[in-house]
């Protein structure tokens, strides 16, 4: 174990050395992260024992990931924003396929205007592909979230997707505790995956699915990512036990007594804990949840944690235009109604672009969620930081 | 929590000091953070990096607005009053210049202390080209004893390798020798 400073780009990169994977099928160009520069070093300098493939397109990069990861190879590749859109058909199939494909994707804006900075709309666009995703809160996480979903990819052969806020956590260099290698070959053996592929063995793979088939081929990835709820929190039990570390598929900060909670997902969740600090010592009774797994979306984990909430504010960073609510306020909209419990939502939007969420930002936030949870009337979707 | 501002142009290694700096104080024991203000990154433009330091975990995620030091790589950017923005009352600046301290009290009002050294100069000598990375890390130390100097040797050998290690390490202990200070007596 090692105590070191290290950049997200770089934590996860080290995590994928020490899964000690096959293949990695990358596009190098902007928008592509320093995790595969770093992964492509390991490899020409003989630390990685692996097949690094350049491609000529995101697009392309996933589908050598598919070929690779259906041979029973140990797969990974990273991208971004508009990266991640010029996957978006192919990341179906790898769903579709039951691939067993790692990806980091470092969350940046997408186009128009033209931005590389830091919001969840790129992730948020594929949220209905069948992949698990998941979204961490800082350079720790980052790395133990690789290393659990090659695990959890492998068991339930659903790819996963690992979310971090770029710049914010993959241009950042902070404290990462590095395990040795040797415990996470222990949590993750190197061994011969499912394998469907093989020179052996004649098989069509990707075929035409008329409508006698297709349906039923759909929905093994609902049967699929709904089992998967299982394998997740089993995976993060056994990563506590080796490690020392767990996460739930959500965190909870200061909820035990909550009247007002703000609800958010990725790095900004570290700062809000910094105001609800500050809020408690002035007699707030104000709490945190961040959501670290959102496809399997936790709505059992939420709803335990609403008992006495007498309103909640959701911070979303991606917008839905002309919805009923932008991603992450709906799906707790929806986990409510479920749950029988009315309590009033407010809906706030911000940091979209790189924008700076400030420590104000996040207290006018609350001081609005409590305006809401006394009157019990929610306003229109506040867009916080927005200059009018 | 210490929070550093830097200020530099493209290519004088601003963001890889803030991370030698974040890097020693990790290596001490403590917390930090170092990131930078990204944009379209370009020789010569103005860039932006921070440094916090802590003695326990840093949560806070947010850009500094408010530092309690910083450090200038290129004097030319003092020409723009923006260096000297938000700096904390008894507040500290380092600043690569061959001009004497006291020259830049009107640039940083709130400063107690404003440390000046010639690191284009001490570069060009022990490297060989001006990137004044290094070397302003050395006035840094003098003026702030943030870290230890042979723990930042230490980080500048895991970095690079072999001689281009120690010339850098040569460009911060002459700068460290080198730097002026002139001290109003603040709480750092």
């Amino acid at each position: 174990m090692k105590r070191v400073a290290l950049s997200g780009n770089y934590a996860v990169a080290y995590a994928v050395k020490m899964a000690d994977v096959d293949v990695i099928a990358a596009y190098p160009i902007t928008p592509q992260t320093p995790i595969v520069e770093k992964l492509s070093e390991f490899v020409a300098d003989g630390l990685l024992d692996a097949e690094y493939i350049n491609v000529e397109s995101e697009h392309s990069a996933l589908s050598a990931c598919i070929g690779s990861s259906l041979t029973g190879a140990r797969t990974f590749t990273a991208t971004s924003s508009q990266g991640l859109a010029y996957m978006h058909e192919v990341l179906f199939m790898a769903s579709s396929l039951r691939t067993s494909i790692v990806m980091a994707n470092v969350n940046r804006a997408l186009s128009h205007p033209l931005n590389i900075w830091n919001d969840h709309s790129d992730a948020m666009a594929e949220r209905d592909v069948g992949w698990i995703q998941f979204w961490v809160n800082s350079v720790q996480e980052a790395f133990d979230a690789t290393i659990q979903a090659f695990k959890i990819a492998e068991e339930v052969l659903l790819p996963v997707m690992i979310n971090l806020d770029g710049f914010i956590l993959s241009h950042i260099n902070e404290v990462l505790i590095l395990p040795d290698e040797e415990l996470v070959r222990e949590f993750i053996p190197s061994k011969p995956l499912f394998n469907r592929l093989s020179p052996k063995l004649a098989y069509t793979i990707g075929v035409v699915g008329p409508p006698e088939y297709y349906y039923e081929m759909r929905y093994q990835i609902i049967d699929a990512i709904e089992r998967s709820r299982k394998n997740i929190n089993e995976v993060n039990r056994e990563f506590g036990e080796l490690f020392g570390r767990t996460y739930g598929n959500i965190s909870t900060y200061m909820m035990e007594d909550a009247d007002y909670a703000l609800i958010t997902m990725g790095a900004v969740s570290s700062t809000a804990k910094i105001v609800v600090d500050s809020l408690r010592k002035e007699g707030e009774k104000v709490g945190l949840i961040s959501i670290r797994c959102f496809r399997p979306f936790p709505k059992n984990d939420i709803i335990e944690v609403f008992e006495d909430v007498k309103s909640i504010g959701v911070l979303d960073r991606a917008l839905t235009p002309g919805g009923i609510g932008h991603p992450l306020f709906t799906e707790i909209v929806t986990t409510l109604y479920d749950s029988s419990k009315i309590i009033p939502v407010q809906s706030f939007v911000g940091g979209l672009g790189g924008r700076d969420i400030t420590i104000d930002d996040f207290k006018q936030m609350y001081k609005i969620i409590k305006d809401v949870g006394l009157s019990g009337r929610r306003k229109p979707c506040i867009y916080i930081g927005l200059r009018e | 929590m210490l929070e550093i501002r830097w200020h530099g142009r493209g290519g004088q290694g601003v963001v890889t000091a803030a991370e030698i700096l974040a890097t020693a104080v990790v290596n001490e024991g403590k917390y930090a953070q170092a990131f930078a203000a990204f944009g379209p990154e370009r020789r010569g433009a103005p860039v932006l990096a921070f440094t916090r330091i802590n003695d326990n975990e840093i949560l806070l995620r947010t850009q500094i607005y408010e530092p309690d030091i910083v450090v200038v790589l290129d004097k030319s950017l003092c020409n723009d009053n923006g260096v000297g923005r938000g700096l904390k009352k008894n507040g500290i600046a380092v600043v690569n210049t061959s001009s004497s301290p006291e020259v830049l009290l009107n640039i940083f009002p709130n400063a107690s202390k404003i440390a000046t050294v010639d690191a284009t100069r001490i570069a060009i000598e022990k490297l060989g080209v001006p990137v004044t990375n290094t070397a302003i890390l050395g006035a840094l130390i003098r003026a702030t004893r943030i870290v230890k100097i042979e723990t930042i040797e230490n980080v500048l050998k895991e970095k690079f390798k072999g001689v281009l290690a120690e010339k850098n390490f040569n460009a911060v202990k002459e700068a460290y020798e080198r730097t002026l200070i002139f001290d109003r007596g603040g709480l750092l």
